[in-house]
């Protein structure tokens, strides 16, 4: 309950796990580094890849590589997805008409279509777009349908009695009474869009960060590709706050969420 | 809340559902038919089931679709139960004992946005592509579900339960046992699912990836082949297998919610 222990002990427990790591790789030699890599060698390993590059680039190009991709296909996919949602939940025809489909695609993990969008796409940016769409789409659909679903009754008969023109409703009232679920759906959509970027470049690609680690596993090289799974850490992470960010700017009227 | 002033009839409803999937189909059928794009691209509906029906009886990559389906089962079953037998338990210990919680939650909140597909390289450094590999993918998929809401759900249990057990003197173990583990089953259900769901997600990249048999291993087998109609085999194949699982442990899920009253 008191955050100043909590604080204590986590660091105590990080600053412990680093000592038996070091000494374990380091000093006793108990774990080969040969499967598992020392601190000294991720150092040198981080240093070699932000420095000289890794993979036919730097760790920042990689990096940057596969951010984009990540934004581009999570931003196409939530542009079709959140509009499809709205109209889902606004119309129960619309859901009629539109959920069987859905339904039918939606159990094929994301992953699942990797395969399929090398055949049609080869190992460019394009298949993995499109990996990270289907990724990315499905949950930003389902929050969106299900956040307009829980709109209270009253509001949008309230809207209505006032003569709210179409635009206006959606726009001022199913939108941001919609929207935290809608953030929610983001949040799932977000973290699926890496895992699947992940997947794709990890089966063929011709930078980002899933080549470092698919290098790297080839080369043998467990220092690199520890280095390659701290960045996708680093770069979910950071695209999260970045979302809750905007989350809290989106919705000023409710408490920041952790 | 909805638009429509009346909601549709049932008939109105299957009504439209079939026409959005005939349209489905239709277009489907439309493009491939008129030769826009060709059928090593995407083969027809036809094409998918005739192919898939010749998986069932016809190895490729080394073995039928329904021995690959059991072989990828088989890794799936081990790495899931994995995660669910240590997930669980150390939920909710750490729901019942804070100091842990606090030695326990930095370090998960440190792995945790690792994708769990970013653990390939080490699964199959470590424990090689054949069985162990992907069992470690699916359990790093399955994991963080299982032990969050088994934290929560003992996290969430009325105080006065565990007030009570402590003042007729029950032990640690028990109270965990026959208080936590009871009073948070439903919360450890819903976890359940949704790792079971992970988990799935996670064994069909890994053997995108690493494995040697499998029905991703088929798929990316059709793929280097450009067999686009077993490509399609395999994901519906894991979409079926995939909704099995969701749907047997939703069932579950529902049972365990009706008989506390929940639902």
């Amino acid at each position: 309950m008191r955050p100043s222990r909590r604080f204590f002990v986590g660091i105590t427990t990080i600053a412990a796990l680093f000592a038996v790591w070091a000494v374990l790789t380091m000093v006793t030699g108990t774990v080969s580094t040969g499967r598992f890599p020392s601190p000294l060698q991720f150092w040198e390993s981080a240093r070699q890849v932000l420095t000289v590059g890794y993979a036919d680039a730097t760790l920042f190009a990689h990096a940057l590589h596969s951010l984009k991709l990540v934004v581009m296909g999570f931003l196409v996919a939530i542009a079709a997805g959140i509009p499809l949602g709205l109209l889902m939940g606004w119309s129960r025809r619309a859901e009629a008409f539109v959920n069987p489909v859905f339904l039918l695609i939606r159990p094929i993990p994301p992953l699942a279509w990797i395969p399929l969008a090398i055949l049609w796409l080869g190992l460019g940016d394009a298949a993995k777009i499109m990996v990270i769409f289907f990724a990315a789409f499905v949950p930003s659909v389902i929050n969106t349908f299900t956040g307009v679903r829980m709109i209270e009754p009253h509001i949008i008969e309230a809207a209505r009695m006032l003569g709210t023109g179409r635009r206006r409703m959606v726009r001022e009232v199913l939108v941001p009474a919609a929207s935290p679920m809608i953030f929610t759906g983001l949040r799932l959509s977000l973290q699926a869009s890496w895992t699947t970027l992940v997947a794709a470049e990890l089966v063929g690609a011709l930078a980002g960060l899933g080549r470092v680690l698919n290098v790297a596993q080839q080369d043998i090289y467990p220092a690199m590709v520890m280095v390659g799974m701290a960045a996708v850490g680093v770069l979910g992470w950071a695209t999260t706050r970045l979302l809750a960010m905007i989350e809290a700017r989106a919705m000023p009227w409710l408490p920041a969420r952790a | 809340m909805t638009a429509d002033a009346r909601p549709p009839s049932a008939a109105q409803t299957v009504g439209l559902g079939a026409v959005g999937l005939a349209l489905f189909v239709g277009i489907w059928l439309a493009l491939t038919l008129s030769g826009i794009v060709p059928r090593q691209f995407l083969p027809t509906p036809i094409d998918v089931l005739t192919r898939t029906f010749e998986l069932l009886a016809h190895p490729f990559a080394g073995a039928t679709l329904p021995v690959h389906v059991l072989s990828s089962f088989e890794r799936y079953a081990y790495g899931f139960l994995l995660a669910a037998a240590i997930g669980v338990p150390l939920g909710l210990l750490m729901g019942r004992f804070s100091w842990l919680n606090d030695i326990v939650t930095p370090v998960f909140d440190g792995l945790r946005f690792i994708a769990p597909i970013a653990w390939v390289p080490f699964a199959a450094l470590w424990f090689g592509t054949g069985i162990g590999g992907p069992i470690m993918i699916i359990f790093s998929g399955a994991f963080p579900p299982c032990l969050i809401n088994a934290y929560r759900g003992a996290r969430f249990v009325d105080r006065n339960y565990i007030e009570a057990a402590q003042m007729l003197g029950t032990r640690n173990m028990r109270t965990i046992l026959e208080v936590l583990l009871p009073a948070s089953f439903p919360s450890i259900i819903a976890g359940l699912r949704v790792g079971a769901g992970i988990g799935w997600q996670s064994l069909v990249g890994a053997e995108l990836i690493v494995a040697s048999a499998g029905v991703g291993y088929m798929m990316v087998q059709g793929q280097s082949n450009i067999s686009t109609p077993t490509v399609v085999a395999g994901m519906i194949a894991i979409g079926i297998v995939g909704l099995l699982i969701d749907v047997l442990l939703r069932r579950l899920e529902t049972h365990v919610r009706r008989r506390r009253g929940l639902a």
